[in-house]
């Protein structure tokens, strides 16, 4: 038999009875079955899809990125003012193609002389900070373009003069000369423009007016001082 | 119940001539991005990275502001201070390290040109892009803006503390001159190319005539009021270590034209080779 508690808000009680005081002297007289099933709900189709990332094969991950890093490699090629290059940045394809030039501009192990061209790590160094750089330079002077979006686009903007490096290997099969070196400068002039070109197509919208000029000259020194070095490559 | 001419928007004209009809008022101007406000904050300080100004973020540093600077540089007026008319209290950092970034790369770049110019008919000369001297000349350009005017600075605060000078100059301020003044560098630099020893001579003369006269007459304000000894071995000491920077760099990243080889007279290789073989 079950006892009402007294009603808990009861003014004018001379002892006011704690709340649910009364709850200890409910006895229930027939047992309420508390049985049934518990399940998951099923999940859903797309979480589903997110979570299989790690299961499905190697060949699928790697050919998914370097899928990516190719449409990007034709962004920079045919350069349309686009955010493809912006919004889904990756870093893949500045380290490949930073990678194929420094292996490519390299001098030989076997180092006879004590001058000469660039050792890998100084290819490096000098592709990697100085992205860092103009990035930085643009930030500070007021640029609306992420970190990571900066280095992203002159990363990959360096694809023109990795092309011309290619080029002037080849060419520089064929016996040195006047007319070797010309075809090289041209290589590289056009290669050079280019990569300006490309680069300043995403990245000149991201500065206020007034400062175009100074953002966009350090990308032009940065892919000068490259330039050079391709165009100063002589092999051993 | 209210006219309709109440409801209209009243204009409120702009902020000077509110502030002409009632000077108390306090007016809030939203001005263009063309004129030049007085202060504007700029983005944070970054507390690492001091090469780009963060006082940038001002829109007084646009781009004509840079241009003006490098005339300012490339032009003294007598008389006129650099700082003062050009800096007036909002030194950038961007023209110094873009200028010594350019100016490293236009060294080692002319200096290798130079030197393969100059030995071009040579049979045994192999060419190589001598990349070593990149980070050579990127040290000495970099130590000299930054070291020199941080040694300068330090030595005008002890200066003011014994003699009260009118002018004194921030730390930023001696930094921006120095690189602002490194400008002319550059044009001299690449045309150092010409293997002439005496065209390579009237260069430094000039070049180190505008840029020392430019420093001349920034410093000479600041120690006017000194000792006249301390004063002119200051302006001497600034000049000097600016003729040997621009002398220094002359010496180790050209060579010298008439080494061991006379100019050639024609661009046959057998003739220089004859003519190496006989002098």
């Amino acid at each position: 038999m079950a006892e009402a508690a007294e009603s808990p808000g009861d003014p004018g009680t001379t002892s006011p009875r704690p709340l649910f005081a009364g709850l200890s002297d409910i006895s229930i007289s027939q047992d309420i079955p508390i049985e049934g099933e518990i399940t998951i709900p099923v999940r859903s189709r797309s979480r589903e899809s997110d979570s299989s990332t790690l299961n499905e094969s190697v060949r699928n991950t790697i050919m998914r990125d370097l899928k990516a890093v190719g449409k990007k490699f034709m962004h920079v090629l045919y350069p349309r003012k686009s955010n493809t290059l912006l919004r889904d940045w990756d870093l893949w394809g500045p380290l490949i193609l930073c990678v194929t030039l420094a292996l490519m501009l390299q001098r030989g192990s076997v180092d006879g002389e004590k001058d000469g061209g660039p050792q890998f790590a100084e290819v490096f160094v000098i592709v990697w900070f100085g992205a860092v750089t103009i990035t930085l330079n643009s930030k500070l002077l007021g640029g609306n373009i992420s970190f990571f979006q900066s280095l992203c686009v002159l990363g990959y903007c360096i694809l023109p003069l990795t092309v011309a490096m290619l080029v002037c290997r080849l060419v520089l099969l064929a016996d040195p000369g006047p007319v070797n070196f010309m075809v090289r400068l041209f290589v590289v002039i056009v290669m050079f423009v280019w990569s300006i070109v490309a680069s300043t197509a995403f990245l000149a919208d991201s500065q206020p007016p007034n400062r175009k000029a100074l953002a966009v000259y350090p990308v032009f020194l940065f892919y000068f001082v490259i330039s050079w070095m391709i165009l100063t490559f002589t092999p051993q | 119940m209210a006219a309709v001419d109440d409801l209209q928007f009243e204009e409120f004209g702009d902020a000077a001539t509110a502030l002409v009809a009632n000077t108390d008022a306090t007016t809030i101007s939203i001005e263009d991005p063309d004129e030049t406000p007085k202060h504007q904050p700029g983005p944070p300080r970054g507390s690492g990275r001091e090469e780009d100004d963060e006082l940038l973020g001002n829109d007084d540093s646009d781009k004509t502001e840079v241009f003006d600077r490098i005339k300012g540089s490339l032009l003294p007026i007598p008389g006129k201070n650099f700082v003062r008319l050009y800096i007036r209290s909002n030194p950038d950092l961007y023209g110094p390290f873009w200028i010594c970034a350019t100016l490293v790369f236009a060294i080692a770049i002319s200096g290798n040109l130079s030197n393969f110019l100059i030995h071009l008919g040579e049979k045994t000369y192999h060419y190589v892009p001598e990349f070593r001297k990149v980070s050579i000349a990127a040290t000495i350009i970099y130590a000299y803006a930054w070291l020199v005017p941080l040694a300068l600075w330090g030595f005008l605060v002890w200066r003011n503390s014994k003699v009260m000078n009118i002018v004194s100059y921030s730390f930023l301020e001696i930094v921006c001159v120095y690189g602002y003044s490194l400008f002319i560098y550059i044009p001299t630099a690449i045309l150092w190319i010409i293997p002439q020893k005496a065209v390579r001579w009237i260069l430094v003369m000039i070049a180190l005539a505008i840029s020392g006269s430019v420093l001349a007459m920034t410093f000479w304000p600041a120690v006017r009021e000194d000792n006249r000894r301390i004063a002119l071995a200051t302006i001497v000491t600034i000049v000097l270590l600016h003729m040997l920077l621009s002398v220094g760099c002359l010496a180790y990243f050209f060579d010298a034209p008439e080494m061991d080889h006379l100019p050639p007279a024609t661009a046959t290789p057998n003739q220089t080779v004859a003519a190496a073989k006989s002098s």
